[in-house]
């Protein structure tokens, strides 16, 4: 990753940043879900306890609320061939062949 | 009540049957791209979903409140998290062709059979209980309907599970082998089980609604209730609310039947994305209504009740027999969906894993030998499903259908999860190694036997009191319910804790002190980079001498059209023509994936290697491996696999350069070969009429010999001629066809009948059933063909008692006729040349100017259809093939 010869996009395009930032979404997702299903045990450990109505209505609002936070991240998840992802393009691969020639390593000038 | 249940039942039963067959109908036509839709994936997840969510949840609810949605949110937090580990799973689940959790094992660990033989015995133990916890809920819910007992749900049915087990076979066999690839999609159980989904859901949403709108007086009324009842405050231990949502999770990503459904039925990676979002919403329902239920169940029924079968009894009590029914529906498609995806699972991992190791050891261990694979494969595969479900119901029986449904479920859970650590340090560790994969399954397996699934029998039942109380040997530290002294845990939590605790211990410790053997160290660089570079390494090499082993083995396996057209496939991406490929490493590799499909990886991959010799593993490979900059490795392929292109076109030249030689060379032959056959019978013919001419003296039978030798000479000359005329007619297409119709038998009979004027006691066997296909062609000149195949066949087999085989087979619009005799057949290196004008093989003991096949070949082709040589069938093998109509 760090080899200086290989050229790795440092800006990217909008759609594509807003991919990946959707792919880091999709990973901390399931964090997010963990914490919140916690909750109700802060409750249960409290001076009252809590309620099970309560909490059951908590629960599947929460889980209800996931499950929409889940499809509007998934939707941007959509596999496409951009041109700048980080996977080798054509284009990337013309890059560095045309490097490699101007160096001298490859064909004659 | 009791007989219009079973009629219900039985109509359901068909029904399902009907959609299954017409659904598999359709995807053979290649209709119906509907069943590939993201839905039905989702739907068909819902398996997790078992006769233990449809009645154990509301029982579990009853028990202990809210703790029940632990089952389902541990799923929902995997679901949504699929980025993280199930995007993995089916992206390797693919481009390896994993056939199950035991192939998947084991192909990361170095496609090791001990570690798919661990895998699948414990998968066996570890479910073998939760089919017996579905048969169980069946016997149960009927034995609701059943007036005496209705409220325990004690009645004596025992019957009524062995036909349910009967009918589950039947079913999973006639829609789960249909075809050998485990990676073939089971069209007609998905639907099926998408089908019961729907059911499921339906059902225990209007039992529900009922209970909440019918039997109460709305949404406010029932949280009034709920609060007055015993259910009223949230009482749930922090340890066992995180220790069963995790467990959950885990069970969800390791059970085999969920394995078989997210991984191996999967059929587009992009079906997560809506399975995503829409199964956290599925489970939701399912669970949305658990609550209302156990607290009207509470309320309502007697304190005897059984609380496992509220769902049933609450609109029975009330009157209700159509929401009863339609709830026993449901619950019974949960019950049935579960046994028939775990039995293809299961059946896939024993015959693949236990019992076709053990065949091809037992009948000599080489891949080589006759008989078709294929039956001997499904055989194993239908077996298994039967006895999985056997066993399941032999469980049920001697377990006695006392222990509630709940705890026989996480019973189960708590084993398969055993298989977490191994699979996830797989995909994301590439140091974790087999024998540490092996010491991690092992040390939690034994864990969970002794503190979790034998104390489950009851203390004194198999583990005795003694040990029970006191520890193993009197050791108190080793008490099964409180393992290093950790007293006074829930039991479940305590098993859980320790087994994974000490299997994740074990299998990262021997990890780190062993070695890993090349070939695992490849897999693993495959599964845990599997975004990176999709190609397996491991190269095998090979001789072309092999791809004849290879094609029999295949054709066993795979049956003889589809490893045949595989073949030739490959062939004609090498530029070669035929049926045999040289076996490149790629395509030893795309070979061994597409077995891996039907026998699993560990089993293909020792197949392969019988005929091959041992895989090498190349600098590269190990390159590749030892590398970290992937990028680096990646420009590098896709600059050698340009290099290996342009390779490729230069032979592709080379070949065409050497046949244009050839053909230079034939011509000159060709001429030389016209004029020399030309001239020996000019030769004779001139010399005998001048004898005639000059010689007055001659006694009439002299002159008799001599004039009969002209004729018969000159009879030669013409049908030289004759022949040359026809050849050159057909090669510059001036030949004018005259199309007819006709059967294949009648053109057979004809061929045979004209070739067997010849002596020789060549016996011909036909296929007359197979034969009796219309045609329209030419049949004299097709008639023409199968004569000079015969006649061939007659002339050249050398076997000691000359037979010729017929065989017919209709092959979507064309028809393939394979002519095979038993002699010795035609060495590899003059395949090409035996359909090349005056080629005749070896020494011309039988009269002939070689020309037979090549009129053939032009003939054939102005048919429309091809004539090539079949290697690989044991004797000489011509094939035809041409069109029905031209």
């Amino acid at each position: 990753m760090s080899d200086p010869d290989i050229p790795r996009p440092i800006f990217v395009g909008r759609r594509t940043y807003r991919r990946r930032r959707m792919a880091d979404a999709a990973a901390l997702l399931p964090v997010l879900g963990t914490l919140l299903l916690l909750m109700p045990l802060l409750w249960a450990g409290g001076q009252d306890g809590a309620r099970t109505s309560d909490v059951m209505i908590y629960l599947f609002c929460v889980w209800g609320g996931l499950g929409v936070l889940s499809g509007v991240v998934s939707r941007y998840l959509r596999p496409e061939p951009s041109e700048d992802s980080p996977e080798v393009s054509p284009a990337d691969a013309t890059l560095v062949l045309r490097a490699a020639e101007h160096d001298g390593v490859t064909g004659p000038e | 009540m009791l007989n219009l249940l079973v009629a219900v039942c039985l109509t359901y039963v068909v029904f399902l049957f009907v959609v299954a067959f017409a659904a598999d109908r359709a995807a053979r036509r290649g209709r119906g791209a509907w069943l590939r839709s993201p839905l039905i994936y989702t739907l068909s997840l819902s398996i997790y979903c078992t006769a233990w969510t449809f009645y154990g949840a509301v029982g579990f609810a009853a028990r202990s409140g809210l703790e029940y949605l632990t089952i389902y949110l541990g799923p929902t937090l995997v679901m949504i998290g699929w980025w993280w580990t199930l995007r993995k799973m089916v992206r390797i689940g693919r481009s390896q062709r994993i056939t199950s959790i035991a192939d998947m094992i084991s192909s990361r660990y170095g496609k090791s059979n001990t570690l798919a033989v661990c895998v699948t015995l414990l998968a066996v133990i570890g479910t073998t209980p939760y089919i017996a916890l579905q048969l169980q809920s069946v016997t149960l819910s009927f034995a609701a309907f059943s007036s005496e007992d209705r409220l325990t749900g004690a009645g004596n049915l025992q019957l009524t599970a062995l036909y349910v087990a009967l009918g589950l076979t039947a079913f999973t066999i006639l829609f789960g082998t249909r075809n050998l690839d485990a990676n073939e999609r089971h069209h007609g159980v998905v639907i099926a089980i998408a089908l019961e989904a729907v059911v499921k859901l339906f059902a225990l949403l209007a039992v529900g609604i009922y209970v909440v709108w019918g039997l109460g007086d709305g949404l406010t009324h029932m949280i009034e209730r709920i609060d007055a009842s015993k259910l009223a405050e949230f009482e749930v231990s922090g340890s066992r609310w995180v220790g069963l949502t995790m467990l959950s999770a885990a069970a969800f990503l390791c059970l085999p039947r969920m394995f078989q459904v997210l991984v191996v039925e999967n059929q587009d990676e992009g079906h997560l994305r809506t399975a995503a979002w829409a199964f956290p919403l599925y489970v939701m329902l399912i669970s949305l209504f658990v609550v209302p239920i156990a607290v009207a169940g509470l309320d309502l029924l007697p304190s005897g009740a059984n609380p496992d079968l509220f769902v049933l009894n609450l609109p029975l009590m009330a009157g209700q027999e159509g929401l009863a029914i339609l709830s026993f529906l449901g619950g019974f498609s949960s019950a049935t969906s579960m046994v028939i995806v775990t039995a293809i699972a299961m059946s896939t991992m024993v015959s693949n894993h236990i019992v076709m190791p053990i065949w091809l050891k037992v009948t000599g261990g080489t891949a080589v030998m006759s008989g078709d694979m294929r039956n001997v494969a499904l055989l194993a595969r239908r077996m298994s499903i039967g006895g999985v479900i056997l066993l399941g119901y032999l469980y049920f029986r001697l377990s006695g259908a006392g222990t509630a449904l709940a705890a026989i479920g996480l019973v189960s859970f708590a084993g398969v999860a055993q298989f977490l650590p191994a699979l996830m340090g797989g995909l994301f560790w590439r140091g974790a190694t087999r024998l540490g994969a092996m010491a991690g399954l092992g040390v939690g397996f034994a864990l969970w036997l002794y503190t979790l699934f034998l104390p489950s029998f009851g203390a004194g039942v198999i583990l005795p009191v003694d040990v029970m109380e006191n520890g193993f040997l009197g050791l108190s530290w080793l008490r099964p319910q409180a393992l290093f002294g950790a007293d006074g845990m829930d039991p479940l939590v305590h098993a859980v804790m320790w087994s994974i605790l000490l299997n994740t211990a074990a299998f990262c410790a021997v990890s780190i002190i062993t070695f890993p053997k090349p070939v695992e160290r490849l897999q693993g660089a495959q599964f845990v980079n599997v975004f990176e570079h999709s190609r397996t390494a491991g190269s095998w090499s090979g001789g072309l001498a092999q791809s004849e082993d290879l094609l029999i083995m295949a054709q066993r396996i795979m049956g003889s059209d589809e490893a045949q057209t595989l073949f030739a496939q490959a062939a004609r991406a090498q530029g070669l023509s035929g049926y045999l490929p040289e076996p490149s490493p790629d395509f030893l590799e795309a070979l061994e994936r597409k077995l891996s499909g039907s026998v699993g990886a560990a089993t293909a991959h020792a197949m392969i290697s019988q005929i091959v010799g041992r895989a090498t593993v190349s600098v590269e490979d190990l390159l590749a491996v030892a590398d970290e900059t992937a990028q680096i490795m990646e420009y590098s392929n896709q600059l050698e696999a340009k290099s290996a292109e342009q390779a490729r076109t230069a032979r592709q030249l080379r070949e065409a350069n050497e046949k244009m030689t050839q053909l230079s060379v034939q011509k000159d032959g060709f001429l030389s070969q016209v004029s020399h056959e030309l001239r020996t019978p000019m030769t004779s013919i001139r010399a005998f009429s001048e004898i005639l001419r000059d010689h007055d003296g001659l006694r009439p039978g002299d002159q008799q010999k001599y004039a009969t030798i002209i004729h018969d000479e000159s009879l030669r000359l013409t049908r030289l001629l004759d022949d040359l005329l026809d050849l050159s007619v057909l090669e510059n297409g001036q030949v004018e066809l005259n199309v007819q119709h006709g059967t294949l038998a009648e053109t057979l009979d004809r061929a045979v009948a004209a070739a067997g004027g010849a002596p020789g006691p060549l016996r011909i066997t036909r296929d007359r059933a197979a034969e009796n296909v219309a045609l329209r062609t030419d049949v004299h000149r097709l008639a023409q063909v199968f004569i000079n195949l015969i006649a061939n066949a007659r002339k050249y087999c050398d076997a000691a008692d000359p037979a010729l085989e017929i065989r017919v087979v209709l092959q979507g619009r064309d028809v393939i006729v394979d002519f095979v005799d038993n002699g010795s057949g035609i060495a590899l290196a003059d395949h090409a040349l035996i359909f090349e004008k005056f080629s005749r093989l070896g020494e011309t003991k039988a009269g002939g100017a070689g020309l037979g096949l090549a009129i053939c070949r032009e003939i054939i082709q102005r048919l429309g259809g091809s004539i090539s040589y079949l290697p690989g069938q044991g004797g000489a093998a011509f094939r035809v093939q041409l069109p029905h109509a031209m």
